[in-house]
This record gives structure tokens, C-alpha cells and sequence, in this order.
């Protein structure tokens, strides 16, 4: 029972930090139908610009100050989601009318091109976070090990959450967001901006995808230029469990594989986790093709 | 000077050329229906009003604006709303929602102020407020279209096809409601097939055949012509 509740704390943490970079993917693909590729590499960036920002303010074998870290959580949400705006500028409007194959590859493009500028930028070798960016204390309840590091990510996650999916539900422009996703054309007929819109998605997923990816480089406490592969993979299979398009489904997709993988990793065999998560996408998309929560896509397309 | 004022209006989609010259224009105040049949071009036409379809050639002049150029979001603040064809009311959202969506180009006071007449003029919607709008009947959709483009105070109305599919009982309640719209003093251009009740409602109305005007008169005129009761009034409209 206290593997099973350790690996419970272990998989929410994992889980809420797919979460926020699933609902890049979903955010995206709502309004463009498309896959941001790219977006994994995206939310890397930021761990590397936070870690950059962390590292060269704080002495050799200090503990970083609050400071710095708040810093560097700003500096990584900006820098990212500037990126995130060049990428959509550069990369999909010009091919918003081009055939749909296109832009899948130019989001490949995108993908290689961010990893490979990465990996000049900084290091092919793998890069290792400092200790104590986040506080570390170790909270023993019932025999199972809860550090603040996790509490805080899960807290942290959870808030941002919430803010998106209040500012998305319950405000006009996050409203203009849900209808241009639905039809930009009658979108537009309400006096929409619909491009202002596709910018706006484009801020607000790689910011919170910069966020997930520094949250991955400080519980993990290392980063490297290609990670983005694998997480922007799990949080991309997250988006699809949850329904691909839908927000709330994201969230909850990405809570469910990380729980899903971290139980599986600590009862079945951590060697097989990537199977795993890959015969719960497939058992998932049999059970319901359209993913958790999300709606009937045939009538969309 | 016309509210309205079309020259010469081509528009393409690639190499096929729906629009082959139409001009027509639309006083303040005024009713005027586009009659033709499926496939004339009176969609494609409505497009390129609200900034939906660019023009390959030709000029439209809204109230002293040339808008043949502008974005369809910047239209919408000149005063042209329209309540497309087939409604495209956003299913997933409420209807309250999709009423407040209408009036995204004004500020929320005046919104708050328009929405208490729709629903006055339909107060199904009223009731229906907390729908998700794509649950509602046709022609309740068709009233949340028509309500939606109210919501953004237009002084130029567009209706594209507000009969299409529905019941003939329904379709004299949305007529019914028009008539209220137009003594409110919106001025109206609106296309339809059913051509009987569109010419009972308009002043004037203009004959749209393969891209082109081809009849061109009064309201009474054009019910009374032989060639428009033929093609578009005769049995089975
Ligand atoms: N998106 C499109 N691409 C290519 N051709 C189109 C498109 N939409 C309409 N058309 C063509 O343009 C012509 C006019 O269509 P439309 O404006 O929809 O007519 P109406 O509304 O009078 O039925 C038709 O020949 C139609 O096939
Ligand atoms: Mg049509």
C-alpha cells in the first residue's frame, strides 16, 4: 500500500507537469487542427532558459534565492512564448491554406530546428539543475515520502490550470478563443480577430509549456537538448487520451498517463513504461476513438 | 448617397468565377431580397460583404467606407452583422454565449442593453438561455443566428437563407420577426430561395442567375413578372 501511494505522489507530479504541456498541443490543435510539433522543443527551451538564468546569477555551490528563481520562471514564459509566436508566424501562417501535409512538415521542421539550436546553444551533454530551486523537504506521512519540490510543482500546476480554464470559459476573449475554435469563419462574422486569436494560443501554450519544461529539469534535476522527443511525446499522448482539442481533456489526460505510468513503472517494470503508455493509448482509442472528453470529430471535419 | 453601393463586384474561387459583375445597391432603411437559385452566387455574394471573400475586381462602398479590402472583424464594427446560411450557431456553447459573442465589437453596458430586446423579439431564446446551442430545433437556431447578428447593433443587416430547412409555420415566425427588425429601422438585405416570402417583405429585389443580375425592380414588380413567377415562384416554392 505505501508503493502504491509513493508512486500515486510520484505519477501526480509527472502527471500535472504533462498536463500543462499537453494543453499546448490541445490549444493548438483546437483552433488549427494541427499538430505543433515543435511544441515539446518549445517547453525544452524553457528549462534551458531558466537553468541559463539560475546558474549565472547564483555563486558556485549557492542555493539560488527566490529571486532568481521567480526570475528565472519569467524569463523562461517570456522568451518561450515569443518563440512560440515566431514559430507560428514563420512556420504555419504562411501554410494556414496550404495542404494540411505541409504544415506537419514544417512542424517537423520546427521541431528539428529548435532541438539542433538548443543543442548548439548550450551542450549535447546532458546539463544538471542545481539543488535546491525549488525547497526540498521531505514530509513522511504513513510511511510514504512527500517532498515540497512535488507539492509545489502539483500546487503550481493545478493553479495555472485553473487560471486557463477560468480566463478560457469564463471570459470574452477566452470565449472568442472557443468560438474561433468551433468555426472561424462565423468567428469572424462576430467581429473576431481571428488571427489575433491563433497569436494568442500561441502565447499562452508554450508559456505554460516553458513552465512544465523547467518544472521537468527541477524534479529531475538535468536536461538535455533532445528530451523534448519524449516528453512532448507523452504530453502529446496525454492530449489524445483526454480528447485532442478539449482543455479540460488535456488536463485530465495528462494526470491520468502520469499516474498510469508511474503505478506501471513501480508495479509492472519501469523498462516497458513507453509500452505502457502506448497500449493505454491504444486501448484508450479503441474504447473511445475521440479520446476521453472529446467531442465527435467526424461531424467537425 | 446609397448605405450600400456595389460596382462591378467580381469574385473567384481559383479559376471558377461565381461573381461575374454584380452591381446593386441598398438605401438606409430599405428591404432588398437577392432571389436565385441554388448555386447563382448569393452566398458567395454575402461572403465578400462581410469581408469573408476578397474580390478579384470591382468596389464595394459601405457609408462612405470602401470595404472591399477590409478585414471581416473591422466590417463587423462598421455595422454589417450577418446571419449566415446553414446558421453556424457554435453548437458547444451556450446560447447566452453565442448572443454575447454578437456583440464582441461593443462594450458589455450596450450588449446587456440589445440582448434584453432579442429576447423580447425571441424569447425562446430567453428560455433556452443555458442551452448549449447546438441542442436547439432549426428554427430556434435560426432565431439565435438572426439574435446573434442583432447583438452587434447592425445598421446593415444580412440574412443569407433564414428559411432554409425549417417548417413553413416556423418560417412565418421568423418572417414575423424580420418585419419587427425592419420597423426598428435596420436596414435589410437578405437572400432567399423561398422567394414568395422574401418579396412580401422587401421593397425591392434583384434576380441572381450563374453570377449575374439579370431582373432588377420593385418588390411588386418582380411578384407580378411572369418570368420570376415561372422560375422561382411556381409550384414546389
Ligand atoms: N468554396 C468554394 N470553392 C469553389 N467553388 C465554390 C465554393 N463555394 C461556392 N462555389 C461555387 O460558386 C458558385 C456559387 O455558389 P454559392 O455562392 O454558394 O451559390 P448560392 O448561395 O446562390 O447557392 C457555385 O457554382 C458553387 O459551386
Ligand atoms: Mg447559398
Amino acid at each position: 500500500m505505501e508503493i502504491f501511494f509513493q508512486q500515486l505522489a510520484n505519477g501526480l507530479t509527472v502527471g500535472s507537469i504533462y498536463a500543462l504541456i499537453a494543453l499546448g498541443y490541445t490549444m493548438v490543435y483546437g483552433i488549427l487542427k494541427l499538430i505543433n510539433f515543435a511544441h515539446g522543443d518549445l517547453a525544452v527551451l524553457g528549462a534551458f532558459i531558466g537553468l541559463t538564468v539560475i546558474t549565472s546569477l547564483t555563486g558556485a555551490g549557492a542555493a539560488p534565492s527566490h529571486w532568481v528563481v521567480i526570475l528565472a520562471f519569467v524569463v523562461a514564459v517570456l522568451v518561450v512564448a515569443i518563440a512560440g509566436v515566431l514559430l507560428e508566424l514563420t512556420a504555419y501562417r504562411p501554410l494556414r491554406h496550404a495542404h494540411r501535409l505541409s504544415a506537419v512538415v514544417s512542424a517537423l521542421g520546427a521541431s528539428m530546428l529548435l532541438e539542433n539550436g538548443i543543442m548548439l546553444i548550450w551542450s549535447p551533454q546532458t546539463l544538471t539543475f542545481p539543488e535546491g530551486i525549488l525547497p526540498s523537504t521531505n514530509y513522511v506521512i504513513g510511511g510514504v515520502v512527500l517532498n515540497s519540490t512535488q507539492i509545489l510543482i502539483v500546487a503550481i500546476s493545478f493553479l495555472l490550470m485553473l487560471a486557463l480554464y477560468l480566463y478560457v470559459n469564463k471570459t470574452r476573449f477566452g470565449t472568442a478563443i472557443r468560438a474561433s475554435a468551433i468555426d472561424q469563419d462565423a468567428a469572424r462574422l462576430m467581429g473576431i480577430n481571428v488571427n489575433r486569436v491563433i497569436v494568442s494560443v500561441f502565447i499562452l501554450g508554450p508559456a505554460l509549456g516553458a513552465i512544465g519544461g523547467l518544472f521537468i529539469g527541477i524534479y529531475y534535476r538535468q536536461a538535455v537538448f533532445d528530451m523534448g522527443w519524449i516528453y512532448g511525446l507523452n504530453a502529446f499522448i496525454a492530449a489524445i487520451i483526454g480528447g485532442i482539442g478539449n482543455i479540460p481533456g488535456a488536463m485530465l489526460g495528462g494526470l491520468l498517463l502520469g499516474l498510469f505510468n508511474s503505478l506501471a513503472g513501480g508495479y509492472i517494470s519501469s523498462t516497458w513504461q513507453e509500452a505502457i503508455t502506448f497500449a493505454l493509448l491504444i486501448l484508450i482509442l479503441l474504447v473511445r476513438p475521440t479520446g476521453i472528453l472529446g467531442e465527435r470529430v467526424a461531424e467537425k471535419v | 448617397m446609397s448605405l450600400l453601393e456595389v460596382k462591378d463586384l467580381k469574385v473567384a474561387y481559383g479559376h471558377i468565377e461565381a461573381l461575374k459583375g454584380i452591381s446593386l445597391s441598398v438605401e438606409e432603411g430599405e428591404v432588398v431580397a437577392i432571389l436565385g437559385a441554388n448555386g447563382a452566387g448569393k452566398t458567395t455574394f454575402m461572403r465578400s460583404l462581410s469581408g469573408l471573400l476578397k474580390p478579384r475586381s470591382g468596389t464595394i462602398q459601405y457609408d462612405g467606407h470602401d470595404i472591399g479590402k477590409a478585414r471581416a472583424d473591422a466590417i463587423v464594427g462598421l455595422g454589417i452583422a450577418q446571419s449566415p446560411e446553414g446558421r453556424r450557431v457554435f453548437g458547444t456553447l451556450t446560447v447566452e454565449e453565442n448572443l454575447m459573442l454578437g456583440a464582441y465589437t461593443r462594450s458589455r453596458p450596450e450588449a446587456l442593453e440589445t440582448r434584453k430586446q432579442v429576447y423580447e423579439l425571441f424569447p425562446r431564446l430567453l428560455e433556452r438561455k443555458a442551452q448549449m446551442a447546438g441542442t436547439l430545433s432549426g428554427g430556434e437556431q435560426q432565431m439565435l443566428a438572426i439574435g446573434r447578428a442583432l447583438m452587434a447593433k447592425p445598421r446593415l443587416l444580412l440574412l443569407d437563407e433564414p428559411s432554409l430547412g425549417l417548417a413553413p409555420i416556423i418560417v412565418k415566425g421568423i418572417f414575423s420577426a424580420l418585419r419587427d427588425i425592419r420597423a426598428s429601422g435596420v436596414t435589410i438585405l437578405v437572400v432567399e430561395q423561398n422567394a414568395r416570402m422574401a418579396l412580401k417583405l422587401a421593397d425591392r429585389g434583384y434576380v441572381l442567375e450563374v453570377g449575374r443580375i439579370v431582373h432588377e425592380d420593385s418588390a411588386k414588380a418582380l411578384m407580378a413578372s411572369p418570368e420570376v413567377q415561372e422560375a422561382y415562384l411556381g409550384k414546389g416554392h
